[in-house]
């Protein structure tokens, strides 16, 4: 590492329509150094990592005071300036693979365009590049002939990080490289990172994640609100946070937190609570721990185009208890929202039968199940697609109070204010409309409507994974509250370990269709018996700090 | 992101035009004005037109537009201005109920083909392409050859023409709603298929339709006055734009305003539903 920095940054502020979004932003990279921007939606990184590229947008004011890269002054530099940097010497890489690359070209020939523009090498030269890139980046060069649609999310990205390697760029940007992936394919994108950067390449990270950037970079800094907030040696920021905010954030990581652990800070507003939990409601509950809901043998299997089969859920068996947490672990395709589709009778199993309250559910006519539907609920991962969009936040509730049989709804929330509080809303929010909400509020909203009929059981499918982890924690805090005031039982389904591992009493491990391990939450971590679960656990990014505080 | 909101805000800003004087609010407003009008003349035509559409008067046959008769006299010297005012009625009457039946037929065609099962989607869906496969004048023309001309008739076939377009929108939407996490949600929570449909389903699906409406009124307006001009809708002398295009064909020669006028006024209509169309279109997009 030479003394002078790869890039050097001081001073960046960057603003749309006189609205600042970037401030005083000042970085620096060392060569075959890894820094890591943390920080949450809104907090100003990618549009940061887009003025770095000299990408910023249309309506943008960037000013900058230094913008140093390998010894050029960039501050000011025009269009044809960056466009020589771009790709050449700075390469991008950006969260979704699938948008990034273009659905009807090869992966082959969206990689060649890097090389075709920027070197002299012939056709067949580039050929032999594009395959080599691709065997480096851990694909098949036969996978130069296919397209985004072709490969798994992992491929993708992993050919998304060849295009921008084409042409050994100085310095990598990625943005969100992995957040849309499982936890598998991010282990595997995260080791090519790691060596990359080995192999002497500069790399700003870019995620919100702190698992994942512990796990890489050697240097972190925590943006809030278009600001720096603190800048320092990974291991430095992450065992002893000088900034408020950064504890928060930490503190708001489930990963290595028992269950029954609060993961957000309280926020002080009395309201923002749920109630002391309410005797006379828990009465007619059946008593914590007796079975709610159990599924036996269930099988599920869809044709694939082009022939075959996919089993969706092969002979899948499970128990949700009163009060307690069942999770349910898996990569995607694992089959685990099929499974949560056929408890909720709302797909079909070729056979197998599940049981609500020791009735039979599934396989039952629709009409017979109506009645009873009210004791069973859901939330989804997109709170947003599952409301009405042409209602408000109030109509919405009072539509799914609609749906409760008298005395259903819990004790205090018969009305739509009274629902809001209960997930620690404001009433106020009754007039709102779902769009304009935060992530946070639309998902608090949706566990308003499902408790709405007055549920002893509520499906949660992926409900955190679309959130921030400082409003994951709050959600997920939400739920262990409402659980331990209602009794509910809770089948919480999540590709995220450290986040079913928080919540969860008891784990299913799926895979391919088939639960191939299930026992006690502490258990299954600690003595995982099978070898998936034990690569599962590999594959997991965690935060080895102590932040108990 | 939230940066995405910003953006947006962003390049607005970067247009500075005066106020709401734009060229994307300037059309809307003129057509907003010209329907607000239309409608005004087929609610209250003696308001914006006192004189009486069907008063003849020889003397002052074929006189160009002037102080006395703003756009001009026709062969038996009934004042073209009040017969133009007094057509809107019929006008729009046969478009908006030619719509109207159009979507019932449509909503009927397309609920049956989204939620039935595969034959009767594929039953629907057949009928619906051969429909589609006829130009919808012709199918109308049809329709009045069997039928015998007359506003009802009129009102029938242009809507039974343009059905089979709607039809297809809402079967296209209501197969999206049917299995979307809004419609499962629903569901989930035990409310029964008839307050989904009725609540839900229905309103949802019919939203972009309705706008597209708002479109097929013009369409529809142009089409009635096309089969009154060939003689099959509305009969002289009562006052009806397509009749009035006809009746002044034959002096195009010398009284050019005969056909003239009323000819703006089928273009002013069919123009102004599609610019109201298009900006509430728009406005349902970027919601």
């Amino acid at each position: 590492m030479s003394a002078a920095p790869l890039l050097r940054v001081d001073g960046l502020d960057v603003g749309f329509g006189g609205t600042p979004v970037v401030q005083d932003v000042s970085l620096y990279i060392g060569r075959g150094e890894c820094l890591a921007l943390v920080g949450e939606s809104g907090s100003g990184k990618s549009v940061t990592a887009r003025a770095l590229l000299g990408l910023a947008g249309r309506g943008s004011r960037v000013a900058v005071r230094t913008l140093d890269f390998d010894g050029t002054n960039l501050s000011g530099a025009g269009q044809r300036a960056w466009r020589r940097l771009r790709g050449s010497r700075i390469g991008l890489v950006l969260q979704d693979a699938l948008v990034s690359l273009d659905p009807l070209r090869t992966v082959g020939r969206e990689i060649d365009d890097a090389l075709r523009l920027h070197t002299a090498l012939s056709p067949a030269e580039r050929a032999a590049k594009v395959a080599g890139l691709l065997e480096s980046m851990g694909l098949a060069a036969a996978d130069a002939g296919r397209r985004a649609g072709e490969l798994s999310g992992g491929m993708r990205q992993r050919a998304l990080i060849a295009a921008a390697m084409a042409l050994d760029p100085d310095l990598l940007i990625a943005d969100e490289p992995t957040t849309a992936l499982d936890a598998e394919a991010q282990a595997q994108v995260l080791d090519l990172l790691a060596g990359l950067r080995a192999g002497g390449s500069s790399l700003l990270l870019i995620s919100h994640d702190l698992a994942v950037v512990s796990a890489v970079a050697d240097r972190v800094a925590i943006m809030r609100g278009g600001r720096i907030l603190e800048q320092g040696p990974t291991d430095q920021v992450l065992t002893s946070p000088e900034h408020e905010y950064t504890r928060m954030l930490l503190r708001a990581v489930p990963a290595g937190r028992p269950r029954g652990t609060r993961l957000s800070a309280p926020t002080g507003r009395s309201d923002a609570r749920p109630h002391a939990p309410d005797a006379k409601l828990l009465d007619s509950s059946p008593s914590i721990g007796g079975p709610v809901l159990e599924a036996r043998n269930l099988v599920r299997a869809f044709p694939v185009p082009g022939g075959g089969i996919l089993h969706a859920a092969d002979d899948v068996s499970l128990r949700v208890e009163a009060g307690r947490t069942l999770g349910l672990v898996g990569a995607s395709g694992s089959g685990k929202s099929t499974t949560a589709r056929i408890l909720l009778g709302l797909d079909v199993p070729a056979s197998g039968t599940v049981k609500l309250f020791g009735e039979p559910w599934v396989p039952l006519p629709e009409a017979s199940r109506r009645p009873r539907r009210t004791r069973l609920g859901a939330i989804y991962q997109d709170p947003l697609s599952s409301f009405d969009p042409r209602r408000r936040v109030g109509a919405i509730l009072a539509d799914a109070l609609a749906a409760a049989t008298t005395g259903g709804a819990p004790e205090g929330a018969h009305d739509p204010a009274g629902l809001l509080q209960l997930v620690g809303l404001e009433p106020a929010l009754a007039g709102r409309h779902p769009s304009t909400l935060s992530g946070g509020q639309r998902q608090r909203v949706a566990i308003a409507r499902a408790l709405a009929p007055g549920p002893r059981v509520l499906i949660c499918d992926e409900p955190v994974s679309a959130l921030d982890v400082s409003v994951q924690a709050q959600i997920l805090d939400l739920l262990d509250d409402l659980q331990a005031r209602l009794g509910l039982g809770y089948l919480f389904i999540s590709h995220d370990l450290a986040v079913v591992r928080h919540v969860s009493d008891r784990l299913a491990v799926m895979r391919d269709g088939r639960i191939v391990e299930s026992g006690p939450t502490e258990q299954v971590f600690a003595e995982p018996r099978h070898e998936y679960t034990r690569a599962l656990l590999a594959a997991s990014p965690t935060l080895a700090t102590d932040t108990s505080d | 992101m939230g940066n995405a909101s910003t953006r947006r805000a962003g390049t607005l800003r970067r247009r500075p035009r005066a106020g709401w004087l734009r060229a994307g609010n300037v059309l809307p407003a003129v057509a907003a004005l010209t329907a607000l009008f239309l409608v005004l003349a087929a609610l209250v035509p003696g308001w914006l037109a006192p004189a009486d559409p069907l008063a003849i008067d020889p003397v002052a046959a074929f006189r160009g537009p002037s102080g006395a008769h703003w756009l001009g006299t026709d062969e038996s010297g009934r004042d073209i201005y009040s017969r133009i005012v007094h057509g809107a009625r019929p006008s729009l009457l046969i478009g908006a109920a030619a719509t109207a039946l159009g979507l019932g037929l449509a909503l009927l065609l397309g609920l049956a083909a989204g939620l039935g099962g595969r034959w009767l989607d594929a039953g629907v869906g057949r009928i619906v392409e051969v429909l589609l496969a006829l130009p919808g004048l012709l199918l109308a023309l049809v329709f009045i050859a069997l039928a015998g001309p007359g506003v009802a008739t009129t009102i029938v076939a242009v809507g039974l023409s343009t059905a089979p377009g709607y039809a297809r929108i809402i079967r296209t939407q209501v197969r999206a709603l049917r299995t979307s996490p809004m419609i499962e949600a629903a569901r989930v929570l035990g409310h029964s298929p008839a307050r989904i449909l009725a609540r839900h389903l229905l309103p949802n699906a019919l939203g972009p339709v309705l706008v597209l409406a708002t479109l097929g009124i013009g369409q529809a307006v142009v089409w009635a006055s096309a089969l009154s001009f060939l003689g099959l809708g509305e009969a002289p002398p009562a006052p009806e734009w397509g009749a009035m295009l006809a009746a002044g064909r034959t002096y195009l020669g010398f009284a050019w305003w005969m056909t003239f006028f009323p000819g703006l006024a089928i273009v002013a209509t069919a123009a102004s539903s599609t610019v109201l169309g298009r900006s509430l279109q728009r406005r349902a997009v970027g919601a």
